[in-house]
């Protein structure tokens, strides 16, 4: 997207098999450090194998792939924070929130919790406003609590690069809202890099600097502000009826 | 109880202790991960061995071990391999390895196909114990697996994205499962076994909140258990592993009632 400027992810032709078909063809293209970048794309589209890719979880069958101008194998993991797709646990699933969000500091399951990192925690809970629910297991939280224990765990290792699929997945409009603003602000007080999967055009083209529009190729890349403009849209989503470029597009979860 | 009795159930109370341990150590993942049935299907297989052991004139431990874990290997390679949740493989696997015991266990023997199916402590040895101390041993050094294990659990994909060897810590599980189950055939015979692998930890499950809970519960509550079961059968000459399990089913029952939903 840019070039002189450090890049945190740097794609060269990369092209991911998975069965038979291609879930990401030919996709070149760089995120400069400090921005952020919305994926968009319909269901299907390779959005969450892109961010399998950047995670270290899915090969490349072509191409390469950099993170802050390293192999993905030499990064540090520490350095990246996640907020997967939703998933469910059942009621009787031995973890709280606190446990789950203490593996984004320690990298793996804490037998037990020191007086620091249970701290550390807490306070990440608080920031996603949920410290009242610390001790709760996971299995009873709602699926936007869920993903906003996530969004604290991936957040308190204090991570350079931010991958986050559908984070907005279950959660209601002020938690949304929220959201965003500790994105923005995480970002502001560290220069770190957001990468998010969405399905909310708006939004994306309101709070990120960069867009993607991803649909097993790479449709779109660029700055926010030139767009993509309603044509690519269309063409990318199929949309047939009449589309207008401030209401949701695609709004189902892929 | 006189001297006989306590000369039987020295080894038997000593070895099942530690077994109990070290069931209770791996059962917590066999629950959490919902590998029950792996771990009943593992005994089965084991019979496979156990019964060449016996035709060769062998201590049954020494081809079982090696058999069961080659088993385990087998299902791990055909789950990554096919990517299919492979129940079906798995159970033509156990099948089989059961079925080729049942053929080649020599009709003569003194102990017959029933002792290890069901258990018999009159078979537990001095060298049982030494099978189970050295288990507790692998159990012990597992120590540094475990919040690996645990973190794998919780979620897979997290645990690789952090670094952790996910594939080789799981193939390291499945093969400690395997000799869990059949050093404590013996004792609780290979129908049962599973239930040490599962009821202590299910009944923990009910009752904490976090994995390390579970772990510590689970461990007190087969290590009681488990003795006080040998005890029973000792007394009432009840046979041993279906005294163990049925102290253990009634401590799940009672955590099952008093837990408030
Ligand atoms: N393990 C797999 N094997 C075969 N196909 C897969 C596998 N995982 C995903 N796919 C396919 O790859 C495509 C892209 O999937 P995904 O990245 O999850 O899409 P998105 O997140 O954009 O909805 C989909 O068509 C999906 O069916
Ligand atoms: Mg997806």
């Amino acid at each position: 997207m840019t070039d002189g400027q450090p890049s945190a992810v740097q794609c060269d032709g990369i092209s991911v098999q998975l069965g038979e078909q291609f879930a990401l063809q030919h996709v070149s293209m760089s995120i400069p450090v400090g921005a952020f970048c919305t994926i968009l794309g319909p269901n299907g589209g390779g959005k969450s194998t892109f961010l399998r890719v950047l995670l270290g979880l899915q090969a490349v069958t072509r191409g390469s792939v950099q993170l802050f101008d390293a192999p993905i194998s030499a990064v540090n993991p520490r350095r990246i924070g996640t907020v997967p797709q939703s998933k469910r646990y059942d009621q009787n699933f031995p973890a709280r929130a606190l446990d789950v969000v203490a593996t984004g500091i320690h990298g793996k399951w804490s037998f037990r919790l020191d007086e620091t990192t249970r701290a550390s925690c807490l306070q990440a809970l608080d920031r996603v406003g949920l410290r009242s629910l610390a001790d709760r297991r996971v299995g009873v939280l709602s699926g936007g609590e869920l993903q906003r224990v996530y969004l604290a765990r991936a957040l308190v290792r204090q991570p350079e690069l931010l991958l986050l699929d559908e984070p907005a997945t279950g959660m209601d409009v002020r938690s949304e809202a929220d959201l965003h603003s500790i994105l923005e602000d995480y970002q502001t007080d560290h220069t770190a890099t957001v990468v998010m999967v969405s399905h909310d055009w708006s939004t994306a083209k309101h709070h990120s600097s960069h867009i993607m529009l991803l649909n097993s190729t790479l449709r779109w890349s660029g700055a926010s502000t030139d767009g993509p403009d309603d044509e690519v849209m269309r063409e990318v989503f199929g949309h047939r009826g009449h589309m207008h470029p401030m209401t949701q597009v695609g709004c189902t979860h892929g | 109880m006189d001297d006989f009795y306590w000369l039987v159930l020295a080894p038997a109370l000593c070895g099942g202790t530690l077994i109990a341990l070290v069931s209770a150590w791996v059962g917590v993942f066999v629950v959490q991960r919902g590998l029950s049935f792996v771990g009943a299907g593992l005994a089965h297989a084991a019979f496979g061995g156990v019964a060449l052991g016996v035709l060769w004139g062998i201590e049954p431990l020494y081809v079982a071990l090696p058999f069961t874990m080659l088993v385990a290997s087998l299902v791990v390679f055909i789950r990554n391999r096919t990517g299919l949740q492979s129940d079906t493989a798995i159970g033509i696997l156990f099948t089989s390895a059961m079925a080729l015991g049942m053929i080649v266990f020599p009709q003569d023997n003194a102990a017959g196909p029933m002792s290890y199916l069901f258990g018999d402590i009159l078979l537990v040895r001095w060298f049982d114990c030494i099978a189970a101390a050295v288990l507790v041993f692998v159990a012990l050094g597992s120590m540094r697996l475990w919040s690996s294990w645990a973190y794998a659990t919780f979620d897979k994909d997290q645990a690789k994205a952090d670094g952790l060897p996910v594939t080789r810590h799981d193939m390291y599980l499945i093969l400690f499962i395997a000799a869990t189950v059949v050093v404590s055939i013996k004792l609780v015979g290979i129908v049962l076994t599973s239930a040490l692998l599962i009821i202590p930890p299910a009944t923990a499950r009910l009752c904490t909140r976090t994995f390390s809970g579970m772990t510590v519960v689970a461990l007190f509550i087969s290590g009681i258990t488990v003795p006080a079961g040998l005890m029973l059968s000792a007394l009432y000459s009840w046979p041993s592993g279906a005294s163990i399990i049925a102290i253990q089913a009634l401590v799940f029952t009672g955590a099952a009632l008093l837990k408030r939903s």
